[in-house]
């Protein structure tokens, strides 16, 4: 009846996941209570878990990443306490949980993390930037969020129902394979990833053809911001790139219920092939996550410069190259597999060349700041401490691009090291910069600075503390996903990473108290122009919020930076603010789609996980029927009348020009 | 997934239109139920044409497989002309750019692992006397 599911996957034996799970499953079921007891359901099923509006999926998608970068976060302090506690010793973690712990902090950092995040970021400011309603595809983009949701709660029901995977964030064959790893823990990371994969593969759709067909007015592709030409390259990597990750877990999966034999030892599979397929999708998911991060850092430094980006057209052209080469460069992940000198030669060149790309973006903000007047905001310090780090982790990217190099360092704490410092300051300095220069336009109010500021520089400081460490231990020849440690020079070092780590949990301590602490100050920190860094692009140009249809008229774009100059015209031609004539608009009613089939979606991959064949049916079906109805439904839009947009536009155009006669 | 018929007139642009949406020319070949028509006779000739030459001994026996190859990629020409309507018109820029960039992903990724396979396998240490699994 329940296929593999009996009580013993609930690993009673093991205090700290069952101790870890009851506090998570309480402080659900609080956060549940309280929604109830407050009455908030209706509210949140009307406002939020329904709505296919880009900006709302936006938030939700951000809060999705929040949370999950807290688990794997957790999942990080862990490792870097065991390594220091199993110093010739056991330490806290049996082998055997520490490998899942592993596992789950790269899955959950890469995928439920820095994707959503970065997802969540495009989804809410793209539409804005390009001065446009929505999405091309707004129900889909409902979707895409849930279905990405249903795979990190599949992940996390891991922790308490079986396991998860103990083979690292790429469940290399053949350790993943039935006969090495029997247990549900590669099924988990499985169906977890296609079930989001599925929804990350339609945001990109979802997103590409939005840059591409839907434009305000005016907007050619030269005069796009520039975070919508890293978005779309972005895009155009998730639907090349994941398509094969489909097809490898697919392909995994075969082998692991149907007895295929793609990747296994014997009867004709070939692991090595595994290899090769995870990282032909790994190596563009790279730049998937780091790209739209130098869109935001490219904003950040224009804005806070307060002067337009340095070498626009050379920014657009060094991003569709790093697009197109990140394509030829996925061996440098396996240079010791065995392949010849010829083959690692061209793979290692071309893994040089791609770092001309970044090179030329790197002086292009250099030489944006150059000149102009800097502000210190908060996303300035992330961008700053961005472009100072990630240089240093982009040449330790060129060192082990050198294949007699990698020889020595690869599996290496020097790679993790590497790896680490370009997330780290690339992925995640860009979403936090861009999660504090777009909230004040999210919610109408700004982050406190102070607190702000205070997380920046502690997550930097014990970010530096935590890595040049794992270099030097790295270059002292420390693999990494040690269990126990029992060479005595490394452990100083370790411990010099164990107290970064401390840091960075004041760091993120800072983070969430900025984030309280602006809640309960909303009122001081409100800001009623819509405006309020001096931004250049046309997400500035509506108000903060933006109403549900962003723009009451679409605006016509003059030339670059869109929103500067109409700024700079009304400023000179002191434009009184004449109102405009309005016309009704049409937009997409909200839909329960996506959250119902993701449930489905979860029914389906929690049966697979563990052969309950009859409920994965009911899920499939339940699935294709929420399609279906969807498919035929009646009305599709909702108007907004002429004197509701005139309404609600003409207290938005008063605010900014009360805030423009008061700085004149 | 809302249906756009209502869109503002900012949005539609007479040089770019969605699949399923274009105008349809009855004067071009491949439009309208003719060219579907059309295109459906090419693609079973296409396919009949390869289970000849594969079985009937017609074709000179090595050949064959060049044979396949070269009856697949008209297939899948005609497929693109005729079901996916892909043309040199203004209109369909972005689906050859699309149709381009996809194929040359694909070629990468392919030539790449087999570029990759079969280097491995020339490294491999000589496997006589070893048994496989």
């Amino acid at each position: 009846m329940l296929g593999k599911l009996d009580w013993s996957a609930i690993p009673f034996d093991e205090p700290i996941p069952l101790i870890a799970a009851l506090v998570v499953f309480l402080a659900a079921i609080g956060v549940l209570a309280w929604i109830t007891v407050k009455g908030f359901w209706p509210y949140l099923w009307r406002e939020w878990i329904t709505s296919v509006d880009h900006k709302r999926i936006g938030v939700m998608y951000v809060l999705l990443a929040g949370l999950m970068l807290l688990r794997g976060f957790v999942d990080a302090i862990m490792m870097r306490t065991q390594q220091i506690a199993a110093v010739h010793g056991p330490g806290y973690l049996p082998p055997d949980h520490y490998d899942q712990i592993f596992s789950a902090h790269g899955t959950i950092m890469i995928f439920f993390g820095a994707m959503p995040f970065m997802i969540g970021l495009m989804n809410f400011v793209v539409p804005l930037q390009l001065g446009v309603r929505d999405v091309a595809f707004p129900t889909l983009n409902s979707v895409s969020f849930w279905l990405t949701a249903s795979g990190a709660l599949l992940v996390n029901i891991s922790l308490v129902i079986g396991e998860f995977a103990r083979t690292g964030w790429l469940p290399y064959a053949p350790l993943s394979e039935l006969d090495y790893s029997p247990g549900v823990g590669v099924d988990y990371y499985l169906w977890a990833i296609q079930i989001s994969g599925v929804g990350t593969l339609m945001t990109g759709v979802n997103l590409v053809a939005t840059i591409l067909k839907m434009r305000a007015p005016g907007m050619g592709y030269l005069r796009m911001p520039m975070f919508c030409w890293t978005s779309l390259a972005a895009n155009l990597l998730i639907v090349a790139a994941f398509p094969i990750l489909t097809a490898t877990l697919a392909m995994l999966t075969l082998d692991r219920y149907l007895g295929f034999h793609f990747f296994t030892n014997g009867a004709g599979g070939n692991p090595m092939m595994f290899m090769n397929l995870i990282w032909a999708w790994g190596h563009p998911e790279v730049y998937i996550l780091v790209l739209p991060a130098f869109g935001i850092f490219s904003e950040v430094f224009s804005t806070f410069s307060s002067k337009p980006l340095f070498g626009y057209r050379s920014m657009v052209a060094a991003t569709l190259f790093i697009c197109i080469v990140s394509f030829m460069v996925w061996l440098h992940h396996f240079f010791t597999m065995g392949a010849g000198a010829d083959v690692n030669a061209a793979f290692g060149i071309a893994t040089s060349i791609i770092a001309v790309g970044t090179g030329v973006k790197v002086y292009n903000w250099l030489f944006t700041m150059y000149g102009g007047r800097i502000r210190f905001d908060t996303p300035m310090l992330w961008a700053i401490g961005f472009i100072t780090t990630f240089t240093i982790g982009g040449m330790t990217g060129v060192l082990l691009a050198v294949p007699p190099a990698d020889f020595m360092l690869h599996n290496s704490m020097f790679l993790v090291a590497h790896f680490h410092n370009v997330i780290i300051a690339g992925v995640l300095f860009g979403a936090f910069a861009g999660f504090t220069y777009w909230f004040p336009k999210a919610f109408g109010f700004r982050l406190h600075e102070g607190w702000g500021k205070a997380a920046f520089w502690f997550t930097l400081l014990g970010f530096i503390l935590v890595f040049l460490p794992l270099y030097i231990v790295g270059l002292q020849g420390m693999t990494r996903r040690l269990q126990h440690i029992e060479i005595d020079p490394w452990v100083p070092w370790l411990i010099v990473a164990a107290c970064g780590i401390l840091v960075m949990i004041v760091g993120a301590a800072c983070q969430i108290t900025q984030l309280v602490v602006s809640i309960r100050h909303r009122d001081e920190l409100r800001d009623e122009t819509g405006d309020p860094w001096d931004g250049r692009s046309l997400e500035w140009s509506t108000s903060s919020p933006p109403p549900s249809f962003n723009f009451a008229r679409l605006p016509h774009v003059g030339g670059e930076e869109a929103y500067w100059t109409i700024k700079q015209r009304r400023i000179e031609m002191q434009d009184s603010g004449e109102e405009p004539a309005y016309e009704p608009i049409e937009m997409p009613k909200n839909s329960p789609t996506g959250f119902v089939a993701a449930f489905f979606a979860t029914l389906v991959g929690f049966a697979l996980i563990w052969h309950i064949w009859w409920l994965a049916i009911i899920g499939l079906v339940g699935a294709y029927a929420t399609f279906v109805v969807f498919a035929w439904r009646d009305v599709a839009d909702y108007e907004v009348s002429a004197e509701e947009l005139e309404r609600i536009e003409r207290a938005g155009r008063a605010a900014w020009f009360k805030h423009r006669e008061e700085l004149a | 997934m809302s249906d756009r018929d209502h869109r503002p007139e900012e949005f539609s642009d007479l040089d770019d239109s969605a699949p399923g949406e274009e105008r349809i020319n009855e004067q071009e070949l491949a439009g309208g139920l003719l060219g579907y028509a059309l295109g459906f006779g090419l693609a079973i000739l296409l396919t009949l044409a390869s289970f000849v030459a594969a079985q009937s001994g017609v074709i000179y026996q090595p050949a064959i497989i060049s044979a396949l190859v070269v009856l697949a990629i008209a297939q899948m020409g005609v497929h693109l002309v005729f079901f996916i309507h892909l043309t040199t018109g203004p209109d369909n820029t972005n689906n050859v750019l699309a149709l381009a960039f996809g194929v040359f992903i694909v070629v990468l990724v392919v030539l790449g692992s087999v570029w990759i396979m079969t280097h491995l396998n020339h490294n491999m240490m000589p496997m006589n006397g070893i048994q496989m699994q």
